[in-house]
């Protein structure tokens, strides 16, 4: 990889990060908490999963800790719209 | 108004909240002779791993209880008196109901082999079971690991994370052949064996011989014998009937529910892994044993108790699971056959994915990712997505929305097709059109 490439890999990340928030898709969860525990705020995700939310808590780090724990590929990053739909 | 509701899983919990999202006032009543009530059963198979500790494993606390306003009873129902409206408890007290849920779910197929009693021969039904395997393990080396599916996936994987040196025994040839097909089962057992399990192939258990009433190794058919302190198994499972044998109710394989799950009782209703619903799919009752199904069970189960009358549509089966690490989605019906490592069906498992449709086979894998469709006439029809997972969840919308895929079809056929890119471009028109 590039060098260029790799300051583009990061920008991405960063911009996901700041311009993103952390969408579920509940159908794929089986609430074994594993995002609640790995949540270094302690936000409890398995919960907003269960109502099918997205993780909309003013506290997210959107540090992507728990997208990349859950075994089930349950959540994921999206660009925040305030006018998107529920659940997406 | 009293709802009692037998079993503490995913339907139930699921049952209570829609009773009470109708209902404010009646009284609800959660049986169950698990003394841990309500937690997520698919998350033991994490806390064997050690990537999440038990009281994880519970996703509400007592606040959420009482704002639901009912009460949990540890007990067992031994009579379910129909006429008299009412329930036997541990063969003693009556209690009452008006309406009444069945939500018992499944319990593991046992093993009946000589020795399968001793200690240290394990299965992953409930929570004290994985307590059980975690302190076992403390004091072994080798393990056994009999049967297919996830559970005995999750088995090996857990034993494996604790330390063991794991045998894992399969029947036939290859790794849940009847979901699977031959190149995906290589994928698992190859990174199985990278993770350093012995995988025997044509192997079945002759018995299990015990020193001390503790397992002390497996004799196989071959004359083989595999020196080990645990024998895990999970060679299927079966919904527990005991309780409704003798009371009248339509029974087939578990309990039938129509599309309201309700039995022929309007009283009483099923829902979960000891349920068998109507599925307008196959245009028969099937059993799932999927954590997603049961709660949708559970939760229109408790709306038409509470008197707001709802139908359950069965969606196209879709599970996601961890095999041998590799994230793994399953929708609709991809498999073929019969495993001869399952009797009935696997934990995890639906029946759907096990008949063969009148479908072509496309596929596409690279390294780790890998993806292959099961092609109708002119829709999907089933899809298997193992490690990147970008497209599965278009593939489940495209599968339970029935899209019809006729203008990329002859393009997905074509040997070595992108399948991947097709997926991707069509999806961003057919998302549009759908309005998704």
């Amino acid at each position: 990889m590039s060098l260029l490439n790799l300051f583009k890999r990061d920008a991405t990340r960063r911009t996901t990060l700041y311009s993103g928030h952390v969408v579920s898709d509940s159908a794929r969860c089986v609430q074994c908490g594993i995002c609640s525990y790995n949540c270094p705020i302690e936000i409890d995700v398995r919960a907003f999963v269960w109502r099918d939310e997205a993780i909309k808590n003013s506290e997210c780090l959107t540090c992507g800790e728990c997208v990349i724990r859950c075994p089930r590929g349950v959540l994921r990053f999206t660009q925040t719209d305030l006018f998107e739909r529920r659940g997406e | 108004m009293r709802y009692v509701i037998i079993g503490s899983g995913v339907a139930g919990y699921a049952a209570i909240e829609a009773i009470r999202s109708v209902d404010q006032a009646g009284e609800i009543m959660m049986i169950s002779d698990d003394p841990h009530g309500y937690y997520s059963r698919p998350g033991l198979a994490y806390y064997l791993t050690g990537e999440l500790q038990d009281k994880t494993l519970y996703p509400r606390t007592q606040d959420h209880y009482q704002k639901l306003k009912f009460s949990f009873l540890k007990g067992r129902v031994t009579r379910i008196l129909r006429s008299e409206h009412a329930l036997e408890l541990d063969g003693k007290s009556r209690l009452n109901y008006d309406k009444l849920l069945i939500a018992v779910g499944a319990r593991a197929l046992p093993l009946e082999i000589p020795g399968s009693k001793l200690e240290g021969v394990v299965k992953l039904d409930h929570f004290a079971d994985a307590r059980n395997i975690l302190k076992l393990a403390k004091s072994s080396r080798t393990a056994v690991v009999v049967g297919g599916g996830i559970t005995a996936l999750e088995l090996t994987e857990g034993l494996l994370a604790r330390g063991l040196k794991v045998h894992y025994l399969l029947r036939s040839d290859r790794y849940w052949s009847n979901v699977l097909d031959e190149r995906e089962s290589k994928m698992v057992q190859g990174r199985l064996q990278a993770e350093g399990v012995e995988l025997h192939y044509h192997t079945e258990l002759k018995e299990i011989i015990g020193k001390k009433n503790r397992v002390a190794a497996v004799q196989l058919k071959s004359g083989q014998t595999i020196k080990c302190d645990l024998l895990a198994y999970a060679i299927g499972i079966r919904p527990c009937l005991e309780l409704v044998q003798d009371i009248d109710l339509n029974l087939d394989r578990g309990i039938l529910a129509d599309e309201h799950l309700q039995t022929n009782d309007p009283d009483i209703f099923a829902a979960g892994d000891v349920a068998q619903v109507f599925d307008p799919l196959s245009g028969r009752a099937v059993l799932d044993s999927l954590w997603n199904p049961a709660r949708e069970q559970g939760q229109v189960a408790g709306m038409n108790m509470a008197g707001r009358k709802t139908a359950y549509l069965k969606s196209p089966p879709f599970n996601v699971t961890r095999l041998a690490g590799l994230t793994t989605t399953i929708i609709g019906a991809v498999g073929r056959g019969r495993d001869e490592d399952i009797v009935g069906i696997a934990r995890g498992d639906s029946e759907t994915w096990r008949d063969l449709p009148d479908a072509l086979v496309a596929q596409n894998g690279f390294d780790i990712n890998h993806m292959r469709l099961l092609i109708g006439e002119k829709t999907l029809i089933g899809a298997i997505v193992m490690g990147d997972q970008k497209l599965s969840w278009p593939l489940q919308k495209m599968i339970a929305g029935g899209a019809d895929i006729s203008s990329i079809r002859e393009k997905l056929m074509v040997p070595e097709a992108p399948i991947a890119d097709l997926i991707a471009d069509f999806w961003v028109t057919w998302r549009k059109q759908a309005a998704l």
